[in-house]
């Protein structure tokens, strides 16, 4: 059954090389020509290739290309000259003090622009696109409800130092007591706070339990009118704005076990002039006081 | 006449008892079994990404973790399983020899096999992973495996040795380029140290710059070496049997065997493009990648034309469809990789979902068409039956999955490209115009339509398993023969 004679295929008129296995035969046509020729063209271009750009290894280092490129140094090149066509409004950034450059039209503008860049590049992530703020403690930074202050100056310190990252001396801190997780208030009390603090908003009926536990417990941050405290990072709670949720639920949780919220300092990740440029872009958000 | 395939066709006569069969029914058995867990985790992690809620919060449902689940199973359980299998009833038949160590040694090849697969899979869901691409699992597996794999060496050239024919027939060339390379790469970019004798942990002898290229030699000729050459070795045997005509071009064959084994080698560094390793490694990962074009599509060029004289055949004979139009996709993406690797493209490309694109036109269209095709061809001789149970069916199954495959690498590209442009856009001002998170926004439409282009696929798998458990029960669908459009136009069409 092995045909060991070359024979000629009837429908390709070529001959075949004749050899068979289980059936299979092979013919012996030769290499397409286009087929040879693009192969050559590429080790051609492949040899080219390699005389131009760093390439063939050798005892003591390698070949490094009559172009005489490095990665590194391209990529050095592309950051300078980034950094170069920055130069002017940069420095300008930089010396010109916040007040200032929200009056000026052109850094404004510079600032904004670049302020939008940082923020989409580092903030997003948490305080979302746009900066409406995320579930689960990140805020809108577009209104005027603001937890640490809305002014120039607060906001710089803020994105500067960051919120209780316990990397930064400086950051911004303070810490609601755990009054039930730390047996302060019991879940009762937890309870009638909360109802109470709900009233504040006008999302719910009060109780005279509840306004009494919170002119004891919670004034003394939240303030007396329960409008927060820019200096402790007091949010306030009538405004129907809420970190981390509005439902009797969510107060009861935050009043027995508060979150903490964190976030990081910016002074050590981004320069002074992008931090500035940040600041006045969320100063101009809608909210800045 | 050069077609003397009939004489070896369907049918008990087929060699019943000289040749070692039994557990290559059962490499095809978990060839399809895996494929269908592979194309599942696959689908659900492509929803997981377009919907992240479906992560669970529980850490083994989570991407990170099912993504390799997904991988190892198509490349190295689907894959593998239609590798082994087939190679072994290649084998044998080219050969005119049994099976070397008989079916003792193949079902050690066979169980030992999934026990790797096993092992590997629990692994990763349980968050042991030795976090290498494509080599996740940890030293004990990596160990087992190389057992199991040597016994397959023993197995296959035993075999070889053992022939009846004066030629080594060239699938059996492409298979042990396969088997050989892998073993190679698998040990050495496996070479760990474990922390403890019954721990699990390892750490790996290679480190920084060097880790990652032996990490990148072993996954580029992971495709190279276990996608591509060994799925040759089923296209150099299934093409010219199914069509029946003789491969086109024995001189091709040999120069693109040669070339491709010695120029694959050195195309790893184009992975890692633009990062610390050296330029000049970079340089030689390109320009050896270039060089391969020719070599990759000799293989297609011989595949594609065994059709000449016989292109009709495509019309009426779908599993015939599935092995070329394999090799059409095997065209493509080894025209699309070269390109890739330059590297003025490559940094447009690079880290975004082109390159997922890149490589599901070369697993899906490619390696699992061609699987599929061999599978269809091989259950009914393999269980004796006179044909499979429908033709129509195979025909189903090869629109739905072709058109998952196009849903996906068309998406692909798009979002791919479309990510790439969006992180290198600058505005006037020289700042950067889009946020990482924007760039995800602007994916998402692609992800839905990824996700649905698997679950195409997916579907056209679970036909096939359906297709192929009727043939083995030795159920026939009665329907007409595949009428011949042709004879429609053709003017002195008389039936
Ligand atoms: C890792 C998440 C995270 C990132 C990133 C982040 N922030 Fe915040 N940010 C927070 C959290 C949480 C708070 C609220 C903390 C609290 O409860 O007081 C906050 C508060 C603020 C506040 C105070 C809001 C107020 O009402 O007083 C400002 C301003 C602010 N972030 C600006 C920024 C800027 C600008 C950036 C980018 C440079 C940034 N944040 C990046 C988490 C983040
Ligand atoms: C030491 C100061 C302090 C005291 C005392 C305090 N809080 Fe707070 N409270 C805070 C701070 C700071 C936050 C913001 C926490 C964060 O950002 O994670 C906060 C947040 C809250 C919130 C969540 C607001 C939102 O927008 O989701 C509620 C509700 C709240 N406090 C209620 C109370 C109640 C009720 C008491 C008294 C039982 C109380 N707090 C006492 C400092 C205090």
């Amino acid at each position: 059954m092995m045909a060991q004679e070359k024979e000629v295929d009837a429908l390709t008129g070529t001959e075949t090389t004749g050899h068979e296995w289980d059936g299979i035969r092979e013919l012996n046509t030769p290499l397409p020509k286009w087929w040879l020729w693009v192969f050559y063209v590429t080790i051609v271009f492949a040899v080219v290739y390699t005389i131009l750009y760093p390439a063939w290894p050798w005892f003591n280092g390698y070949t490094h290309g009559i172009l005489g490129y490095s990665s590194r140094a391209a990529v050095r090149d592309r950051i300078d000259e980034m950094a170069a066509s920055r130069a002017h409004w940069v420095e300008q950034i930089e010396t010109t003090p916040m007040s200032e450059i929200v009056n000026d039209p052109d850094l404004l503008q510079i600032a904004t622009v670049g302020g939008r860049a940082v923020f989409a590049n580092n903030c997003a992530p948490c305080h979302g696109t746009g900066a409406t703020g995320r579930p689960g403690g990140y805020p809108a930074l577009v209104d005027d409800d603001w937890i640490w202050g809305g002014t120039l100056d607060a906001i710089h310190t803020t994105v500067m130092h960051g919120i209780r990252n316990g990397a930064d001396p400086e950051a911004r801190m303070s810490e609601m007591p755990a009054f039930g997780a730390d047996g302060i208030l019991t879940p009762q009390q937890v309870s009638a706070v909360a109802e109470h603090v709900l009233a504040l908003s006008g999302a719910g009926p009060d109780n005279e339990e509840g306004a009494q536990i919170f002119a004891e417990n919670c004034v003394a941050c939240h303030g007396e009118l329960g409008r927060g405290n820019n200096e402790l990072g007091a949010p306030n709670l009538t405004d129907q704005i809420w970190l981390y949720g509005g439902t009797k639920a969510d107060i009861v949780h935050q009043v027995t076990k508060p979150r903490q919220g964190v976030m990081p300092a910016w002074n050590t990740r981004l320069s002074d002039a992008e931090i500035k440029q940040v600041t006045v872009y969320v100063h101009s958000l809608g909210g800045g006081q | 006449m050069s077609v003397a395939v009939a004489s070896s066709a369907v049918g008990p006569g087929n060699h019943a008892g000289f040749y070692e069969d039994e557990v290559i029914r059962k490499f095809v058995v978990a060839t399809m079994f895996w494929g269908v867990v592979g194309f599942l985790v696959g689908t659900y992690i492509a929803f997981e990404l377009a919907y992240p809620v479906l992560n669970l919060d529980l850490p083994w449902t989570t991407f990170g973790r099912l993504r390799p689940v997904h991988t190892s199973a198509v490349i190295f359980a689907f894959g593998g399983n239609a590798l082994l299998g087939t190679s072994f009833y290649v084998v044998q038949r080219t050969c005119r020899a049994p099976l070397f160590g008989g079916a003792a040694l193949g079902n050690f090849v066979f169980w030992g096999y999934q026990a790797f697969i096993v092992l590997a899979a629990s692994g990763y869901v349980l968050g042991i992973t030795q976090s290498k691409e494509y080599a996740e699992p940890e030293w004990y597996t990596d160990l087992w495996l190389t057992i199991v794999w040597v016994a397959y060496l023993v197995c296959f050239v035993g075999t070889v040795m053992r022939r009846r024919e004066p030629h080594i027939y060239v699938a059996n060339w492409f298979y042990l380029a396969f088997i050989i390379t892998i073993a190679m790469l698998h040990i050495v970019n496996n070479l760990a140290v474990p922390v403890s004798f019954f721990g699990t942990k390892s750490y790996i002898v290679w480190s920084g710059v060097q880790d990652a290229m032996t990490q990148w030699w072993y996954g580029h000729n992971a495709v190279g070496f276990f996608l591509t050459s060994g799925f040759l070795g089923i296209m150099y045997y299934f093409i010219p049997k199914q069509a029946e005509r003789p491969v086109y071009s024995y001189r091709l064959s040999i120069v693109h065997f040669w070339t491709l084994i010695f120029i694959y080698i050195w195309a790893g560094p184009h992975h890692l493009h633009y990062t610390a390793l050296p330029d000049w490694t970079q340089t030689l990962g390109m320009v050896f990648s270039i060089v391969l074009w020719m070599p990759s599509w000799g293989g297609m060029i011989n595949g594609v034309m065994t059709l000449s004289g016989a292109w009709d055949k495509l019309r009426t004979d779908p599993i015939l469809r599935f092995l070329v139009v394999s090799v059409a996709f095997y065209g493509m993406s080894t025209f699309e990789g070269p390109m890739m690797s330059i590297k003025a493209v490559n940094s447009l490309s690079h880290y975004t979902d082109w390159t997922i694109g890149h490589v599901h036109s070369g697993a899906l269209g490619w390696v699992a068409m061609i699987s599929f095709g061999a599978v269809y061809f091989l259950v009914p001789r393999l269980w004796n039956r006179q044909r499979l149970y429908s033709l129509r069916l195979v025909t189903y199954h090869f629109w739905i999955s072709t058109i998952g495959i196009v849903l996906y690498i068309t998406a692909m590209w798009i979002s791919g490209i479309m990510q790439g442009l969006m992180w290198r856009a600058y505005d006037s001002l020289g700042f950067l115009q889009y946020s990482f998170i924007e760039t995800v926004e602007a994916m998402h439409p692609y992800y839905v339509i990824r996700a649905l282009g698997g679950l195409f696929f997916l579907i056209g798998s679970l036909v096939m398993v359906y297709n192929l458990v009727r043939t083995v029960r030795g159920d026939l669908r009665r329907e007409a023969a595949f009428e011949r459009p042709r004879a429609a136009v053709a003017p002195n069409a008389a039936e």
